[in-house]
């Protein structure tokens, strides 16, 4: 049974599981991974990559007919190196999409609000497809969506902590007050967790580590697309109302005054 | 307020002494809280005589933590030695201004030479090694980062401490890391082995890092070298200033090696013992205080030990070193400093991590992100390409 598919500038995604690139053992298990995961959106570390046309460990593991690429800035600290690593990026792998993260603190990797919203308006002017990477900050993801991001990205738990959907009040708030697709991006540690943000109503996740860091890439990236897939299911499907836990019958009803008022 | 006001409340020897008393129950408690965080009281339990029993616990933990956060890779990097000329004495080291050896600094051609042999090996992080002497100062490193910054991704150096201003003209010439290791933290000791020179001043070596910290490089690299004083003591203040320093300057990162006394020219000292049980076992206390952190694994170990202990916790590797000015290139091996333990050659180690299921990884950074331009087919299309792009305050705006 098939799902809506997902627009992001224009662009359809049959597949609403995105991923990273880094932490794998070889590049032919990430090649393998991602076909596992049936994605169409991965993310690339422009840190890792040669960008002078020289063949690396995961480009020439990328079979750019399948997957569009998602450069990420991983690594700068501030929006003025955001905007040369987004130019270089543009220029060396041929796409104006752009994961924007600027974490100035390379301890946690959280993400920088003030700068990030800077860069997304100075690169949403040059033409760029820009995802910001960012805290599940409900006013900042209207900013950022005002300031010309094509979705934004919050981070469910810190990034690579497989923590789970952490910062799961913000992001329903996120989801609910959004125009621009909502990808949740970092701390999805298990299947169920990306089950579970896209019955939230999530319109993408993003997953690196939980399933690079598997003992099994293949089957876990696997896993993930399953649980993606019936998450979005039931979304879409309407989740039925949770019942509530049954209330017991006071001695005193607190309305019986009403039949003494005689209405 | 730097780091030897909290280096002066912690004597080595109290330090030294409350870590051997530390028993089973204290590191069961600190393995306990490896999700949750350690205190500096729980890295003393890991560095225990009492840890030893746990140490494949500890080994498995470590590894798993690593996984987590760096995943199955291991960073490549190579040392490029440009001088062997020193102006300390120093007991232990090859380079000691009391040695007869000769001596060497490379002109621009001989570091392009050697350069050229790193990158067709294909190193992009280098780390750049020199002795201390004035002969070799700021404006010789400069140089040195100018001529190799359009060769290379990362750039680091390993030299005399300097001054702030002095660390802020390397960074605008392009320098991403520092590392600076401390020899010893033991006040009694390290005048013993620092007979003469600018570093007989431990003060000055021990603000290093902040001096390097309110210059903003990007990393910062520390350790003990094992076999001065009482080992355990001493990585213990490593974690100290470790978790000193990244409260303090939040956006740098911080990585820590592991140095052992080699064999090397000069007289014989005693060697405190450092055994790679020992290693191991500092290693994995580390991974498990500090998720973060990187950890560097050197050429200085036998192969046997790297091949067995690289998924230990450790981030990085050297491989195919060669400690002496001009070595990739041309020079003999005997203006070395000190000997290295693991001959092969980079292929061949990252051909055994790709068999183990690790990849190694040889770029993990981009000269753009030290604002610097790449030659060649995206000169044209950047704001400002040639050598350092300056005023970019209208890019952001």
């Amino acid at each position: 049974m098939n799902t809506s598919p997902l627009t992001i500038a224009g662009v359809n995604f049959d597949s609403r599981l995105f991923l990273g690139t880094g932490k794998y053992s070889s590049g032919s298990v990430m090649a393998e991974s991602l076909s596992a995961t049936g994605s169409e959106l991965v993310t690339v570390a422009l840190r890792r990559v040669h960008t002078d046309g020289r063949a690396d460990e995961i480009l020439g593991h990328l079979d750019r007919g399948r997957y569009r690429l998602l450069p990420n800035t991983s690594g700068v600290r501030d929006a003025k190196e955001a905007i040369l690593a987004a130019e270089l990026a543009r220029d060396a792998l041929e796409t104006n999409w752009l994961k924007l993260e600027i974490h100035p603190d390379p301890k946690y990797l959280m993400p920088d609000a003030r700068e990030t919203l800077l860069a997304t308006e100075a690169l949403a002017k040059r033409g760029f497809v820009v995802l910001p990477y960012i805290h599940a900050d409900p006013v900042l993801c209207k900013q950022l969506e005002e300031a010309g991001a094509a979705a934004v990205m919050p981070l469910g738990a810190p990034i690579g902590s497989n923590r789970g959907l952490e910062t799961r009040a913000f992001l329903e708030i996120i989801i609910a007050q959004s125009n621009v697709p909502v990808v949740v991006d970092a701390g999805l540690g298990a299947p169920s967790h990306a089950a579970a943000a896209m019955e939230m109503g999530a319109d993408a996740v993003l997953v690196n580590t939980a399933i690079a860091a598997a003992a099994d890439p293949v089957a876990m990236g696997h896993a993930f697309r399953l649980a993606v897939q019936a998450g979005r299911l039931a979304f879409e499907s309407g989740l039925a109302s949770r019942s509530a836990k049954p209330i017991a019958q006071p001695t005193s009803p607190l309305t019986s005054f009403l039949s003494a008022v005689g209405v | 307020m730097s780091f030897v006001d909290v280096w002066q409340q912690h004597d080595f020897l109290s330090v030294e002494k409350s870590i051997l008393n530390k028993t089973a129950e204290d590191v069961r408690q600190a393995l306990s809280r490896a999700r949750s965080g350690l205190s500096l009281d729980d890295l003393q339990a890991l560095l225990s005589p009492a840890a030893a029993a746990f140490l494949e616990e500890m080994a498995r933990l470590s590894h798993e933590l690593t996984v987590e956060r760096f995943g199955r890779v291991m960073q490549l990097y190579a040392p490029l030695y440009l001088s062997n000329v020193c102006a300390n004495v120093c007991t232990y080291c090859g380079f000691s201004a009391q040695n007869r050896i000769p001596r060497k600094v490379l002109n621009d051609q001989e570091i392009l030479a050697d350069a050229g042999v790193l990158r067709g090996m294909g190193f992009e992080h280098i780390l750049l090694v020199t002795g201390e002497t004035s002969r070799v100062g700021v404006a010789y490193l400069k140089n040195a980062l100018r001529v190799l910054r359009p060769q290379f991704s990362n750039l680091s150096i390993e030299v005399q401490p300097l001054d702030q201003p002095d660390y802020e003209a390397l960074i605008e010439a392009g320098l991403s890391t520092v590392l600076v290791y401390q020899e010893t933290y033991d006040a009694l000791t390290y005048p013993k082995h620092h007979l003469s020179g600018p570093k007989s001043d431990i003060k000055y070596r021990l603000e290093t890092p902040d001096r390097l910290g309110r210059a903003g490089v990007k990393k910062i690299g520390l350790g003990a070298l094992s076999g001065l004083s009482e080992w355990r003591a001493d990585a213990w203040f490593v974690g100290l200033h470790l978790r000193y320093l990244e409260k303090k300057y939040w956006k740098t990162k911080y990585s820590i090696s592991f140095p052992r006394l080699r064999p090397h020219e000069g007289k014989d000292i005693t060697v405190t013992p450092f055994y790679e049980r020992d290693l191991v076992q500092a290693v994995c206390a580390f991974r498990i205080f500090n998720q973060e952190v990187e950890l560097s694994l050197s050429t200085r170990e036998s192969e046997m030990f790297r091949n067995h202990a690289f998924r230990l916790g450790f981030t990085s590797m050297s491989a195919g070193s060669r400690t002496n000015p001009g070595g990739y290139s041309s020079a003999p091996e005997s203006l070395e400093q000190f000997e290295i333990d693991d001959d092969r050659s980079p292929a061949e180690v990252a051909g055994f991590l790709r068999q183990n299921g690790y990849e190694p990884v040889w770029k993990d950074w981009d000269q753009t992100y030290d604002g610097f331009g790449q030659s060649g087919n995206l000169t044209n299309s950047l704001p400002a390409q040639a050598g350092k792009i300056r005023d970019l305050a209208s890019v952001a705006s």
